[in-house]
C-alpha cells in the first residue's frame, strides 16, 4: 500500500480530497432540495474520510482509519436526525424545497 | 472521568423510567442525580484528583472539572423548568429530559477531551441533541425551520471542523492532544498543521456564533421552543467557547501574530454587529440571540491571553450563563401562553409581577455589566487581562460596546416599568420563580465573591 502512495504522492490525495470537499460545499450553498443538500454534506464528510485513510497510510499509523469509523457513525446519526426534520417539514409544508423556509427573518 | 460515566448512566436511567412508567418521579430523580454528580465533580476539583483515562482519551484536570460543574448547574436549572414547559407533552417528557442529559454528557466530553476523537464525538453529541431539541415542536413550522437551519449550518460546520482535525492529523501523525502540544513546539511544522488549526477554529466560530459565522443564530434562536433557546444561548455557547480555548491552548496557537490579529478582528466584529443589530429587534429571543453574539465577541478576548485567561473565562461564562438562565426563566413565564415573544408581552410586568420584573432587570443589568452583578466583574477581569497583553484598542471598543448594549437592555426594562399592563397574568408557577431567583442569587453571590471562581484556575 505504501508503494502506491509513494507513486501517487500524498499531495495528490490532498488535492482530490479538497476538490471533493469543495464540490460538497458548493452543493450545500447552491442546491435547494433538502435531500441533495444532505448528499452534499455527506460528500464533504466522505472527502475528509478519504484524506484520513490516506494520511493513515502515509504515517503508517492505524489511528486515522479508526477515526473514519467514528466519523461514519456520527455522519449516520446526523443524517438520521436531519431526515426526521425533513419528514416533519414535508408534513407541514408539503415540500422539501429549503427556499420555502422563510418565516424567520428580521 | 466518573462525572462523564455518571451523567451518561443517568441519561440511560431516564429512558428506563419511561419503560417502567415512572414519569412523575423522573424530574426530581434526575435533579437529585445531577446534584450528586455535581458534588462528586466539585470533590474531585477540590482534591485535585487529576489524571488521564483510557489511553489519554479523557483528561481530568482543574479546567475540565470546573467547567463541568458549571454545565451541571446550568442543566439542573434547565431540567427543573422542563416540567412546566412540556406540560402539554407529558407522554414524551422522558425523551426531552434524556436528550438534555446526553447533551450535558457531550458538553462534559468536550471540555475533558485528551484526544481529538473525543473532542469530535463530544461536539457531535452536543450538536445532534440540539438539532433534535430545536425541531422538537414538530407541528410548528417555525420550529421545523429553526431545526432545519440549525442542522444545515451545524453539519456544514462539523464538516469544516472534521477537515481541520484531518489536516492536524496529517501534520502531526497523532490525535493525542498532549503529543500534538509537544510536537507543536518544534521549529519545522508541515503547512497542514496551521491550516488545520484555522479550519477547526472556523468550525468552532460557527458553534459559538461569532461574526462572520453568526447568521444562523437569530433565526434558530427565534424559531426554537423557548427552553431550547435557553439551552443554546447558555449551555451550548459556553461549552463551545471553553472547548475552543482548551483546544487552542493545546495547539499553542497564540504564538502566531496573524492568529492574534484574526481573533482581535473577529472579536470586534462580533461585539459591534451583535450590539447594533440587537438595538432594532422587537422579539426578545432574537434580541438575546444578538446579545449572545456580542457576548461571544467579549469571550473571544480570552483567546488573546492563552494559558492565563482560564479563570477569567470561567468567571465570564458563569456570569453570562447564569444571567441568561434567570432572564429565560422570566421569559418562559411571561410568554408561556403566547405564540410569540415580542417586547409588548412584557408591558407592565413591573406592576403585575414585581419580583419577576426585578429579577429580569437584574439579569439584564448583569449582562450589560453594571456593578454588584457578576457581569461587571467578569468584564473587568477580562478587560484587565487584555490590557496586560497589550490590546488597549480592543478594550476601548469593548467598553463602547458595553455602553451600546445598555440601550437595548433598557428598552425591555422600560417596557416592564413604564407601560400599562395589557394582559392578565394569572397562575404563578413556583418553578420559574425558584429557578429565576436561584440563578440571580448566584449571579449576585459571584459578583460579591469573585475570587471563589477566579482562583479555581490560575
Amino acid at each position: 500500500m505504501g508503494n502506491v502512495l509513494n507513486q501517487i504522492g500524498i499531495e495528490n490525495y490532498i488535492f482530490l480530497a479538497v476538490i471533493l470537499f469543495c464540490i460538497g460545499v458548493f452543493g450545500v450553498l447552491y442546491r435547494r432540495n433538502a435531500i441533495i443538500v444532505f448528499m452534499s454534506i455527506e460528500i464533504m464528510l466522505n472527502a475528509v474520510n478519504l484524506l484520513f485513510v490516506a494520511f493513515s497510510t502515509y504515517h503508517q499509523d492505524a489511528q486515522g482509519q479508526i477515526f473514519v469509523f467514528f466519523s461514519m457513525a456520527v455522519a449516520a446519526a446526523e443524517v438520521a436526525v436531519g431526515l426526521a426534520i425533513v419528514v416533519s417539514i414535508f408534513r407541514n409544508l408539503g415540500s422539501i424545497d429549503i427556499d420555502n423556509l422563510k418565516n424567520l427573518k428580521g | 472521568m466518573s462525572t462523564l460515566i455518571a451523567i451518561t448512566a443517568l441519561g440511560v436511567v431516564c429512558l428506563l423510567f419511561e419503560i417502567l412508567n415512572w414519569r412523575k418521579a423522573m424530574i426530581p430523580f434526575t435533579i437529585l442525580g445531577l446534584l450528586g454528580t455535581l458534588g462528586m465533580t466539585v470533590c474531585e476539583l477540590v482534591d485535585e484528583n487529576i489524571g488521564s483515562f483510557y489511553n489519554n482519551m479523557v483528561v481530568v484536570d482543574a479546567f475540565s472539572q470546573s467547567f463541568s460543574s458549571l454545565f451541571i448547574v446550568l442543566t439542573i436549572f434547565l431540567i427543573a423548568m422542563s416540567h412546566n414547559f412540556y406540560q402539554h407533552h407529558q407522554a414524551k417528557i422522558s425523551d426531552y429530559i434524556a436528550i438534555k442529559i446526553f447533551l450535558l454528557a457531550g458538553a462534559v466530553a468536550m471540555v475533558s477531551f485528551g484526544n481529538l476523537a473525543m473532542f469530535f464525538l463530544g461536539i457531535e453529541i452536543l450538536s445532534i441533541s440540539l438539532y433534535i431539541l430545536a425541531a422538537s415542536n414538530r407541528l410548528n413550522v417555525r420550529s421545523n425551520e429553526a431545526g432545519m437551519k440549525y442542522f444545515l449550518m451545524g453539519s456544514f460546520a462539523s464538516g469544516i471542523l472534521l477537515f481541520g482535525i484531518c489536516l492536524i492529523y496529517g501534520g502531526m501523525g497523532t490525535f493525542d492532544v498532549a503529543e500534538i502540544a509537544e510536537l507543536s513546539h518544534s521549529a519545522e511544522l508541515p503547512i497542514w498543521f496551521p491550516i488545520g488549526i484555522i479550519l477547526v477554529t472556523i468550525g468552532m466560530f460557527f458553534k459559538i456564533a461569532a461574526v462572520p459565522f453568526h447568521f444562523w443564530a437569530p433565526d434558530v434562536y427565534e424559531g426554537s421552543p423557548a427552553l431550547t433557546t435557553a439551552t443554546m444561548s447558555t449551555l451550548a455557547k459556553v461549552t463551545a467557547m471553553a472547548t475552543l480555548y482548551k483546544l487552542l491552548c493545546a495547539m499553542n496557537a497564540d504564538v502566531n501574530h496573524a492568529f492574534q490579529i484574526t481573533v482581535v478582528v473577529v472579536s470586534i466584529a462580533s461585539m459591534t454587529v451583535g450590539n447594533l443589530m440587537a438595538l432594532r429587534q422587537a422579539n426578545v429571543k432574537r434580541m438575546l440571540a444578538f446579545s449572545g453574539i456580542s457576548h461571544a465577541g467579549f469571550m473571544l478576548m480570552a483567546l488573546l491571553n492563552l494559558n492565563h485567561a482560564g479563570g477569567a473565562l470561567l468567571y465570564y461564562a458563569a456570569a453570562y450563563a447564569l444571567a441568561g438562565i434567570a432572564a429565560f426563566a422570566v421569559i418562559l413565564y411571561v410568554c408561556k401562553d403566547n405564540d410569540n415573544e415580542d417586547v409588548t408581552n412584557f408591558h407592565g410586568l413591573g406592576k403585575t409581577n414585581p419580583l419577576l420584573a426585578a429579577i429580569l432587570t437584574g439579569a439584564l443589568l448583569s449582562m450589560a455589566g453594571i456593578p454588584v452583578f457578576s457581569g461587571f466583574f467578569a468584564k473587568l477581569a477580562l478587560f484587565s487581562l487584555t490590557i496586560k497583553s497589550g490590546y488597549l484598542f480592543l478594550v476601548i471598543v469593548a467598553v463602547i460596546n458595553s455602553i451600546i448594549s445598555v440601550g437595548y437592555y433598557f428598552k425591555l426594562i422600560l417596557a416592564m416599568y413604564t407601560k400599562e399592563p395589557n394582559q392578565q397574568r394569572n397562575g404563578t408557577s413556583m418553578v420559574y420563580y425558584g429557578v429565576a431567583f436561584a440563578s440571580i442569587t448566584l449571579t449576585i453571590l459571584l459578583g460579591l465573591f469573585p475570587s471563589l471562581v477566579m482562583d479555581l484556575l490560575g
